[in-house]
């Protein structure tokens, strides 16, 4: 038994995609509230009809949801482990929870609020232990600096370079052209921008960092059965994985990893198991939203869910092969470089679009629509969402 | 002269310290000026940092081996900007993830100080120095070998 096309997502909805402290004076609950209601209205539903939650993230719960939205009963609610990975992997939740009988009507929502914490410097407010006491040692403070160092590696077992990095972040923003609701519309980028900005953490300069930004996304998920009889046309849920190997275990808060995993995004055995739930490879996919917390990993994913061999990732990019057009194209809404980064789930929600054809940069025909979740420590995850 | 651009300590400010009864030999060691690491007692896999049992055999038991101080450079990043408050004036610092060649299956991440950044690569030869914090804990960090 799989969960294979068994449930649909049939709302989407968000907020506005805010610069960094800009949804003030809204707060949490008001922004992921938001984007629930215009989920619900999206696919004709009431908060009435909601039983079940899953999300990754938090900074929210479930009973402030259900007091405010008014919703009579609660029967599912579960957030994924870990420190990132998690929005692709929710999906998956919800649709194990609608197939067992569990609940009938999942919200699948997430939410980001950088006000009194930005996740940039997020590893500087853990508190100390035994293992991170040689991260705070090393002056590594952020993710973007943790990350860098499996960049470096794949840099120097591949050759790839910067170019390849900036490749992605110049495709995000020229998807973000055509996206009114990108935080970078309107402020298109040039190769020669790209090498100008500053260097963050070496290799990865500013343009290799996801947005810091405010915002709310949410979908509904339900039935394939009753998903038929609603008003949008079903982006049925094939696969949604979670987890990831030992050989990547802690990632990069370990670096004990061998090569093969070091300069990796960990979703090796995630991608495998996706594809055979869906029963398709990666060549049968039309587009793929991936998720970009840094370009480099990008990259790694690329390879680890077969569009491309280990190693000949920057090689794939440079080729045109993402961008509008090319044989994948990537992050249609602009990305969480360019459009917005709310844990992964503004990927969730680009993925739905291009399955019901409405993206501003849309696919032409996309049957099969790829999405990941955030590489980082166990777990991370992804799923793979198909039209009729 | 100084066109040449060394790397720095690492900002002092945000380090915090924890150890419990597995990585705790190792700051005694690191006391003494001595690197030492981990093995299984009972089956020889080596971990760090160790956590509380050997993936393999499930034993607890640790034995500690003393190493050269001999180092190679497995991956590096090179941190230009202070993104927090007491970063400026440690700018600009090198953490490091460095392999043993006298230990394979460890790996510490650290930091390489006073080294020219143009001089520096994956593969590079290092060699740890002791520096002795105020507090009582010593850190290992690294210089270039050849220096
Ligand atoms: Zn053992």
């Amino acid at each position: 038994m799989t969960i294979k096309d068994k449930t649909a997502i049939v709302g989407v909805g968000a907020t506005p995609y805010y610069k960094r402290g800009k949804s003030q004076p809204q707060t949490m609950e008001e922004l992921v509230g938001k984007a629930t209601l215009a989920a619900l209205a999206d696919a004709g539903l009431k908060a009435t009809d909601v039983d079940g939650f899953a999300f990754f993230g938090g900074g929210f719960d479930t009973p402030t949801l259900v007091e405010t939205l008014g919703i009579p009963e609660i029967r599912f609610t579960a957030m994924l482990t870990g420190t990132g990975g998690g929005s692709a992997g929710a999906l998956g939740l919800a649709a194990s929870a609608i197939i067992t009988g569990v609940a009938k009507t999942i919200v699948v929502v997430g939410g980001m609020q950088q006000i009194l914490h930005r996740y940039g410097v997020s590893t500087s407010d853990y508190p100390p232990t035994p293992y991170n006491t040689f991260f705070s040692a090393a002056g590594l403070v952020g993710p973007g600096h943790l990350f860098a160092l499996l960049a470096r590696r794949h840099m120097h077992l591949y050759g790839t370079r910067r170019k390849h990095f900036g490749e992605i972040a110049l495709s995000n923003r020229a998807n973000a052209q055509n996206n009114p609701e990108a935080v970078m519309f309107g402020k298109p980028m040039t190769m020669e921008d790209y090498f100008n900005a500053p260097l963050l953490a070496d290799p990865h300069c500013l343009f290799d960092f996801c947005l810091e930004n405010d915002g709310a996304v949410a979908v509904v998920i339900t039935s394939s059965e009753r998903a038929r009889d609603l008003r949008q046309k079903p982006a049925y849920i094939m696969s949604s994985t979670h987890g990831g190997e030992r050989s990547w275990g802690r990632a990069m808060y370990w670096q004990g990893m061998s090569d093969e995993f070091y300069a990796s995004s960990g979703q090796q055995s995630v991608a495998r198991h996706l594809y055979e739930v869906a029963g398709i490879g990666p060549q049968d996919v039309d587009c793929a939203q991936i998720y970009d917390h840094f370009t480099s990993q990008v990259l790694m994913q690329l390879e680890d869910f077969g569009f491309c061999g280990k190693g000949e990732s920057g090689a794939f990019v440079e080729s045109g092969a993402i961008r509008m057009g090319g044989k994948l194209p990537l992050n249609t809404d602009g990305g969480q470089t360019s459009c917005g980064y709310m844990w992964g789930m503004t990927h969730i929600r680009e993925a739905v679009l291009q399955i019901r054809g409405t993206s501003t940069n849309q696919v032409q025909g996309a049957k099969i629509v790829l999405a990941t979740g955030g590489p980082t420590a166990i777990p991370v995850s992804a799923a793979l969402l198909r039209g009729e | 002269m100084s066109d040449i651009i060394r790397t720095k300590t690492p900002p002092i400010g945000l380090f915090q310290f924890a150890a419990d009864t597995y990585t705790q030999p190792f700051w005694d060691a690191a006391r003494e000026h001595k690197l030492k690491m981990p093995s299984c007692s009972a089956c020889g896999f080596r971990r760090f940092p160790p956590t509380p049992f050997c993936p393999e055999c499930h034993s607890q038991d640790l034995t500690w081996t003393e190493l050269s101080g001999e180092a190679i450079i497995y991956s590096y990043t090179i941190v230009e900007r202070a993104v927090l408050p007491g970063m400026a004036e440690f700018i600009p610092y090198m953490p490091i993830v460095v392999d043993f060649p006298d230990f394979p299956g460890v790996r510490l991440v650290s930091s390489l100080v006073d080294a020219p950044l143009d001089a520096v690569h994956v593969g590079s030869k290092v060699r740890v120095r002791w520096d002795d914090l105020p507090d009582g804990v010593t850190l290992p960090r690294f210089v270039l070998a050849d220096d």
